[in-house]
């Protein structure tokens, strides 16, 4: 009787660079490289690369894709750069995630930790200074330190503050409407969720100063006191 | 190793080279080698206040271009035997500041002084990157009003991500606060930012508060730091900034409005 066993394992695998998934051309294009060597991609893993693409946020896309890579005998097993809304429907789809290669540095020296599926946040323990620019791709941002009048942070996910946030705050950078930006203390210049937002005047005063989270609601920015549970459900 | 301070504000015209001509002579009287040097090229002001204009002969860009040694440069100060004035050049440019020459100065001089204090120009272009990038501590020079303090944090993050410390992963520069022409009197009636109000929106420990005074101009115009006028409380307060620079505990004076005897309030001067 033999024990079941979990062991890690390393291997090279292709990545493909996706940008339109319904570009009819993308089988041809693929179809080309397996005819130069199809020994080698016959029913070879393939890694998707989401960079470069605004689409693939439905379950649809990546059916269409999975079909196009079956077809020239790739089996795709993972997806790399995607954005949370990409991710969700991969996941869906049972497309892991992988993490990106190289590493990227900011305006600003941080520390990153990777979570280990690839969309780890972005965690920054040091105050955010007037002209820093700090971006956290595909996942959250998480500053513990106040962040002054004139810098910006920005996520493809949530942004958390755990301090005063004064200067611009930019959740769901890549248009995921589900995100959401948390203030220890809100005095921001501009808030804004999926290409909406608030200028700090528009900012009801009695939100000013105080801890706060704000969500899009029925496509708008509200801000709700403290960490309030669920807006838009009254 | 010598250490390395810049005195850096990103806003013109706040008190950097009162500051660092101050500071400098503080470390001097309390027995550490010193020398400060004026990197706003161009615009050169540090021998004025450090009253040795008329001893310039040869200057920090003839160093850095292999023109002149270094110790040809230096200037002596006549009242402190410990203290040095490094001065620049009036009749060149920022970009005469070049990298490999000013890091083989600071080198050299990290060899040679327990201190090396590098008075900043304004702005944050080349000339104040080049102030700060060597930096192991800064004093950030800020006046009780937004511009200033907003200019301040720029420069906060400037050193966060452009000085040498942060090239290459090593601990951050400390940073110091310092104050300068702050009048409790304005504060109170509320048209000067407090020492709480700068502390909040800069998140940096306090060095020292350098109440405003008429002894500052009139130490710069005789080419005196201001630290070595007895009767100015400006000079006091570098003072006091200077001790709790190399670790002594002081207590903050002249964050308060000042109790006026009768005459004086009726007058309504200020020291």
């Amino acid at each position: 009787m033999t024990a079941n066993r979990v062991e890690g394992g390393i291997f090279t695998v292709m990545v493909v660079g996706i940008v339109d998934p319904h570009d009819p051309a993308l089988g041809p294009t693929i179809a080309e490289q397996v005819l130069r060597n199809p020994d080698f991609f016959a029913n070879a893993p393939v890694v998707l690369d989401l960079k470069e693409s605004l689409a693939c946020t439905s379950v649809a896309d990546f059916v269409t894709l999975k079909t196009v890579l079956r077809r020239q005998r790739l089996i795709p097993v993972g997806v790399q750069n995607a954005s949370a809304p990409q991710l969700r429907a991969a996941l869906a789809v049972d497309l892991a995630p992988f993490p990106s290669v190289g590493s990227r540095r900011g305006a600003a020296r941080v520390e990153t930790k990777p979570n280990g599926n690839g969309v780890g946040p972005r965690l920054v323990t040091r105050p955010v200074r007037s002209g820093q620019q700090i971006y956290a791709r595909d996942g959250d941002l998480v500053v513990i330190g106040p962040v002054s009048a004139g810098a910006e942070l920005v996520a493809d996910g949530n942004v958390h503050v755990y301090g005063a946030l004064r200067g611009r705050a930019i959740a769901g950078a890549r248009g995921d409407g589900d995100a959401r930006i948390f203030a220890q203390r809100l005095e921001a210049e501009l808030l804004a969720i999926a290409g909406r937002y608030l200028v700090s005047e528009a900012i009801p005063p009695e939100h000013l100063k105080r801890p706060a989270q704000v969500a899009l609601v029925e496509d708008r920015l509200q801000i709700l006191p403290g960490c309030d549970f669920a807006p838009g459900r009254e | 190793m010598g250490k390395v301070i810049v005195v850096t504000s990103g806003k013109g015209g706040v008190g950097k080279t009162t500051t660092a001509a101050a500071m400098a002579a503080g470390l001097a009287l309390r027995g550490h080698k010193t020398v400060v040097i004026d990197f706003d090229v161009g615009l050169r002001n540090l021998d004025l206040i450090m009253g040795c204009e008329r001893r310039v002969v040869f200057d920090f860009i003839n160093v850095i271009n292999g023109d002149a040694k270094l110790n040809q440069a230096l200037i002596k100060d006549k009242r402190l035997d410990k203290l040095f004035i490094f001065p620049t050049s009036q009749t060149r440019d920022k970009d005469a500041l070049k990298r490999e020459g000013v890091d083989k100065v600071m080198d050299e001089l990290r060899g040679e002084f327990d201190y090396i204090l590098c008075d900043s120009p304004a702005g944050i272009e080349h000339g104040a990157l080049t102030a700060l990038y060597h930096a192991d501590h800064a004093v950030i020079v800020t006046n009780p009003e937004i511009s200033s303090v907003r200019d301040s944090d720029r420069i906060l993050g400037m050193l966060a991500s452009k000085s040498r410390r942060a090239e290459r992963n090593e601990p951050p520069v400390a940073e110091h606060l310092l104050l300068t022409r702050y009048s409790p009197d304005r504060v109170a009636r509320g048209e000067m930012l407090s020492i709480d109000d700068v502390k909040e929106i800069l998140s940096v420990r306090i060095l020292g508060i350098i109440p405003e005074s008429e002894t500052v101009l009139r130490a710069s115009n005789t080419g005196t730091p201001v630290i070595l006028d007895p009767t100015s409380p400006a000079g006091r307060a570098y003072e006091d900034a200077v001790a709790r620079f190399l670790g002594e505990q002081r207590e903050l004076r002249f964050a308060k409005p000042e109790r006026r005897g009768f005459i004086r309030a009726l007058f309504g001067r200020t020291p």
